[in-house]
């Protein structure tokens, strides 16, 4: 059998680089923990610990903690931020209230996906969080896109954990923060997509209930230099283990949610990618975003290709690459697919030329020869459960 | 009955021109849940170094290739519902399939256990 390692999807998306990859600021604590590490997006990342189907199950059923320190912490600041940013996302950044958190995309000139991103309006400043293996692209782009009179800072002395699964409310209120300032919300106050600064003891944390499993949660942005003993407080409470890359994949393909570089890529638009949403009400009407004109006639019309869920029946998955097909016509591919550990079967998202997308189409997926039979369904396959 | 192992982490028991074929305990540590394995027909012919086995797991597809030639006799059935075994008993209950070997000679290029054990502890 080849190396697994070079099977993992997500391995590989530095393939090119050939620098070592770096070190995160919990890589010690990882490995103490028994992960097996693997190179994703330029850093060693903790792949499993106990394994992929019992870490999934775990953060479905209690909580999960992901340390996601190789994404891109921003900040973005300066007389007219909202403007500036809107001239580079397609969403309602004026009109994001303080304290709250919203999905976005980095737009191509073509309308094509450079990024999607989490922006927060922080106050004073935004807090934007992007992809770990784009964040060195985006940067560039909003260093060059960006007017002078704005500042963009990369926080590259703060890592960011994700606490996620029914428990992560509890566990996280069992560490006594408080609101950093006369204000701000209580932790329990928070409700999905809003955020706030909070004190840890002496230890400033920034937090936001989101996530990426579909599940309730919490994003806690930290300094570098705390996030071992924060990460040590969160798995001292019984219902907190540490999830590794592996059962993240799997919980976010089961929440229906996109994945960088394999479901949303230059050559994906935000209307075949089923992220309609993430363009602003305000900005359908005014435009003025990268590919605006482009993105805004998809909406009007109708996209020639959809993002679909795909039940697999059997036990063998599809990956990403395989083609879809209705009948003896290919109309599509998938661009993630595996095995649901919640489920029990396997699923697959993939791109299927319109009029194939309806729930409850029939269609076969080409996998090394063999079609298997597979079922349009609508996205999430599980159903999300955060705290509104 | 002798067992030969591949640096491809497939082992083969040999007992008489019959081989069993399964991967070792260290590939299915590698591989993490397995949750699909595609097994050959029997009657099959394989060559030496041909995948007739997919292993998946939850994160990826992995080939088995045959460590020798010959023709399919028989294939455990039993993965075809729990295919797990092949992670709680890789190396007697998950076996994957047996053959009639129609080289023996190949046999020749493959490792002993200590040899096996000695090639994983160095990887």
């Amino acid at each position: 059998m080849p190396d697994p390692e070079e099977n993992w999807p997500e391995a590989n998306d530095n393939a090119e680089d050939e620098r070592e990859p770096d070190a995160l600021p919990l890589d010690a604590w990882h490995r103490g923990r028994g992960a097996r590490m693997v190179e994703f997006a330029g850093y060693w990342m903790p792949l499993q610990y106990e394994g992929i189907i019992a870490e999934h199950l775990w953060t479905r059923a209690h909580a999960g903690l992901f340390d996601v320190s190789h994404m891109g912490q921003l900040t973005v600041s300066g007389e007219g931020a909202a403007a500036a940013l809107e001239g580079l996302l397609p969403g309602d950044i004026a009109g994001l209230a303080p304290g709250r958190t919203r999905y976005s995309l980095l737009l191509a000139e073509d309308g094509g996906i450079l990024d999607d991103l989490m922006v927060t309006n922080r106050g004073d400043h935004f807090y934007l969080v992007v992809n770990g293996a784009t964040k060195w692209d985006d940067i560039a782009h909003l260093r060059e896109h960006l007017p002078d009179a704005i500042t963009l800072n990369y926080l590259d002395e703060h890592g960011l954990l994700a606490l996620q699964g029914p428990e992560a409310a509890q566990a996280l209120a069992s560490l006594g923060l408080q609101p950093a300032f006369e204000g701000t919300p209580a932790l329990a106050d928070l409700t999905f997509l809003q955020a706030a600064p909070f004190y840890w003891g002496e230890v400033p944390l920034g937090v936001s209930r989101s996530g990426y499993t579909g599940e309730d949660g919490f994003e806690i942005s930290v300094r570098a230099s705390d996030l071992v003993a924060l990460a040590d407080a969160l798995c001292a409470h019984p219902e907190v283990r540490p999830i590794g890359l592996g059962a993240r994949d799997s919980l976010r393909l089961e929440a229906g949610l996109p994945l960088y570089g394999h479901d949303l890529s230059p050559e994906t638009d935000p209307v075949s990618a089923g992220l309609g949403f993430a363009i602003g009400k305000r900005r359908r009407v005014e435009g003025g975003f990268p590919g605006s004109d482009t993105v805004l006639n998809l909406l009007a019309g109708r996209a020639t290709t959809v993002r679909v869920g795909l039940a697999l029946e059997g036990r063998q998955a599809a990956r990403e690459g395989a083609k879809v097909y209705a009948g003896e016509q290919e109309v599509g591919g998938v661009t993630s697919g595996g095995f649901s550990p919640s489920l029990n079967h396997p699923i697959a998202m993939a791109y299927v030329a319109a009029g194939h997308t309806a729930p409850g189409t029939a269609l076969t997926i080409d996998v090394r020869g063999k079609r298997l039979p597979a079922k349009v369904v609508p996205l999430p396959f599980v159903p999300h459960r955060y705290h509104r | 009955m002798t067992t030969y192992y591949t640096k491809d982490h497939e082992w083969i028991s040999v007992d008489g021109a019959s081989g069993t074929v399964g991967i070792t305990d260290y590939a299915q540590g590698q591989l993490g849940d397995i949750t699909f394995v595609e097994l050959p027909e029997a009657g099959a012919a394989v060559s030496k170094g041909d995948a007739p086995c997919v292993v998946d797991s939850v994160k990826a597809a992995s080939d088995v290739y045959s460590p020798v030639s010959g023709s399919v006799t028989e294939v455990n059935e039993a993965l075809a519902d729990a295919p797990e075994l092949v992670n709680t008993d890789a190396e007697e209950g998950g076996w994957l399939f047996r053959l009639t070997l129609s080289d023996p000679a190949e046999l020749a290029g493959l490792m002993d256990r200590a040899a096996y054990d000695a090639f994983v502890q160095g990887l």
